[in-house]
């Protein structure tokens, strides 16, 4: 025992750290390496991999050989992207969801915000049941929203029968509202947990030392709380501005309750209708123009609210 | 602001929020010619055999295609949200508590997934998916689901902020492996995280149309909403489909809002996450 305990310790003092402190950092990169694969595999398969199919498919184009010979798909250059840029019904669908998202955002965020600073004051009661039942709509899809709003909206079928027959919300005039109340009422909920849980995480001694100074609730959350959730609030607005430049499910929907849906009422909904006829190259093109765009509408908000924090 | 006035203002919007679902459970329980000719926001006389009739029809309707379709998004949402979230649990820790090469240029990359539109991506998907004779299977939407850029973001803030590498050291001196120490250890910590990822992942998936609608013909693989959405533009042919409709809407959402009471607990410390800096 003492002989074997006396050999071994020259070992561990001076060889055994070195190799322990090698062997743990190769298993350390052995460790990045089974964490980041599985998701860097799938996500070279279905991201990276698609945004570059697509690029490739809305650069070819289809070409006969003779009036009656096999199509075939060659290399067109920007020649979908011409087309893109002439198709008016395309361009069209763009402006109807700009003007979606420039009323019907600002709307939903404006009302998440104050939703979030009620149930973060001192006035309300009952705030568990607020935050659930304002929550509830996030649980039902865009699609069965859509259904349960095209039965609510229809004169025949309406519980506000009176509202109903008088207004149609399901005209050329009103659709496009319409989708914007659908969609606000499944999202302001999830918009007011996530500004609502960024106001949770604000120290209360800070309210505290605001009132001693003599400041009012309301001037705490106009001067505290509001700048201390505007991360929050860039972030439900990007999530926004994704989604109002993908409206499809609801509108896609509605087509079977109001006719004044047409088939490229969305620019997601003339993707799909191109898609469908099939022109697969200018579907593409569609959907790389459409993805560029809600990248840089993203890009230029992050910036622009940045820049407005830090004023 | 007085009480009474923020009271006002909560109750008001109450009943915007509750009146189209609580619309939905009534009608639920009504035959179709009850659906237009009685009180619309009130039971009837027999509302209850009723809504057992409807419910018994929704599920044997066209042999029972509803059945199939909420296993089938339950299997798209549930074991997609499920793989998803340890997958991008396990990409998000790794970014946040390990130094390697490359780490900043891999969170960027996927942070420009995040806004990367997921319609976007439906058509491209199809026409690889079609050329690998994979359209019109199973795989087709659930393959593509398993990515959550927004997951692996979420992952390692919470990773960064919750796991301290204090505790990592420990364990590597007492002979964990890295992968028993995140599946033992850092997963417990990340829990709120983890149960967040989780319930987004599963209504975004629940919640996908675009993919489906393009990739699926075969009806027997449709998940809910697509089926609920087929039956809903077949009305104007075959109105006694509105009455299923109905009652298949309801079914449809309270799975989903079942979920979000029972794991409430756990979510709802996670969602601050995201938006802290």
């Amino acid at each position: 025992m003492k002989v074997t305990r006396q050999t071994t310790v020259p070992a561990i003092a001076t060889g055994a750290p070195t190799i322990r402190k090698r062997a743990t950092s190769s298993a350390q990169r052995r460790a990045v390496l089974l964490f980041v694969a599985p998701f860097g595999v799938l996500f070279l398969a279905f991201y990276a991999v698609p945004i570059i199919f697509a690029v490739v498919q809305s650069l070819l184009t289809v070409e006969r050989k003779g009036t009656f010979g096999p199509p075939q798909q060659v290399f067109g250059g920007f020649v979908q992207y011409q087309q893109v840029f002439q198709n008016t019904e395309f361009w069209e669908s763009v402006g109807r969801v700009l003007l979606f998202g420039v009323v019907q955002v600002p709307i939903m965020l404006g009302l998440a915000l104050l939703f979030a600073l009620l149930l973060d004051s001192p006035l309300l009661k009952g705030k568990k049941f607020f935050r659930l039942a304002f929550f509830a709509p996030y649980a039902v899809p865009g699609v069965i929203a859509a259904i349960m709003w095209g039965f609510l909206y229809s004169p025949s079928l309406s519980p506000f029968g009176a509202v109903t027959s008088q207004v149609n919300f399901l005209s050329a005039d009103l659709v496009l509202w319409a989708i914007a109340n659908i969609v606000t009422w499944v999202y302001v909920g999830y918009n007011m947990l996530i500004i609502y849980s960024s106001l949770l995480a604000i120290p209360t001694e800070i309210y505290e030392a605001a009132r001693l100074d003599g400041a009012s609730n309301l001037q705490i959350a106009w001067r505290i709380k509001i700048p201390l959730v505007v991360p929050a609030i860039i972030l439900t607005g990007v999530f926004s501005i994704i989604g109002t430049l993908q409206l499809l499910a609801e509108p896609q929907t509605l087509r079977s309750f109001s006719s004044a849906i047409s088939s490229t009422f969305t620019p997601n909904l003339a993707v799909y209708t191109t898609a469908s006829v099939p022109n697969y190259s200018l579907a593409a093109a569609f959907s790389v123009v459409l993805a560029l765009a809600t990248f840089v509408l993203s890009f230029v908000f992050l910036k622009a609210t940045q820049r407005k924090v830090s004023q | 602001m007085s009480r009474g006035a923020a009271m006002l203002i909560m109750g008001v919007f109450t009943l915007y929020f509750l009146t189209p679902i609580w619309w939905l459970l009534v009608s639920s329980s009504k035959t179709g010619g009850d659906i237009t000719g009685t009180a619309p926001l009130w039971f009837t006389a027999d509302s209850i055999p009723t809504f057992f009739a409807n419910l018994g029809n929704l599920f044997t309707y066209s042999d029972g295609v509803f059945g199939r379709w909420l296993a089938n998004s339950a299997l798209y949402a549930g074991l997609g949200a499920l793989v998803g979230t340890v997958i991008a649990a396990m990409c998000g820790y790794a970014l946040a508590k390990y130094e390697f090469r490359g780490r900043e240029a891999i969170f960027n990359v996927v942070l420009s997934g995040v806004l990367v539109p997921a319609t976007a991506l439906a058509l491209p998907l199809f026409l690889i998916f079609s050329q690998v004779k994979l359209t019109n299977t199973l795989w087709a939407v659930f393959l593509p689901s398993l990515v959550s850029p927004f997951g692996v973001y979420l992952a390692r803030i919470y990773a960064a902020a919750s796991v301290p590498t204090e505790l990592l050291e420990a364990a590597r001196l007492d002979g964990s492996s890295e992968a028993r120490t995140f599946f033992t250890v850092s997963t417990r910590l990340m829990a709120p995280a983890l149960v967040t990822i989780f319930l987004f992942q599963f209504v975004a998936i629940w919640n996908n149309f675009f993919l489906p609608l393009i990739m699926l013909r075969d009806q027997a693989l449709f998940p809910v909403t697509l089926g609920l959405y087929a039956w809903n533009s077949q009305i104007s042919q075959i109105p006694e489909l509105r009455v299923l409709v109905i009652v298949g809407a309801l079914v449809s959402i309270l799975p989903l809002i079942a979920t979000f009471l029972g794991l409430q607990r756990f979510w709802s410390s996670g969602l601050g996450a995201g938006s802290v800096k």
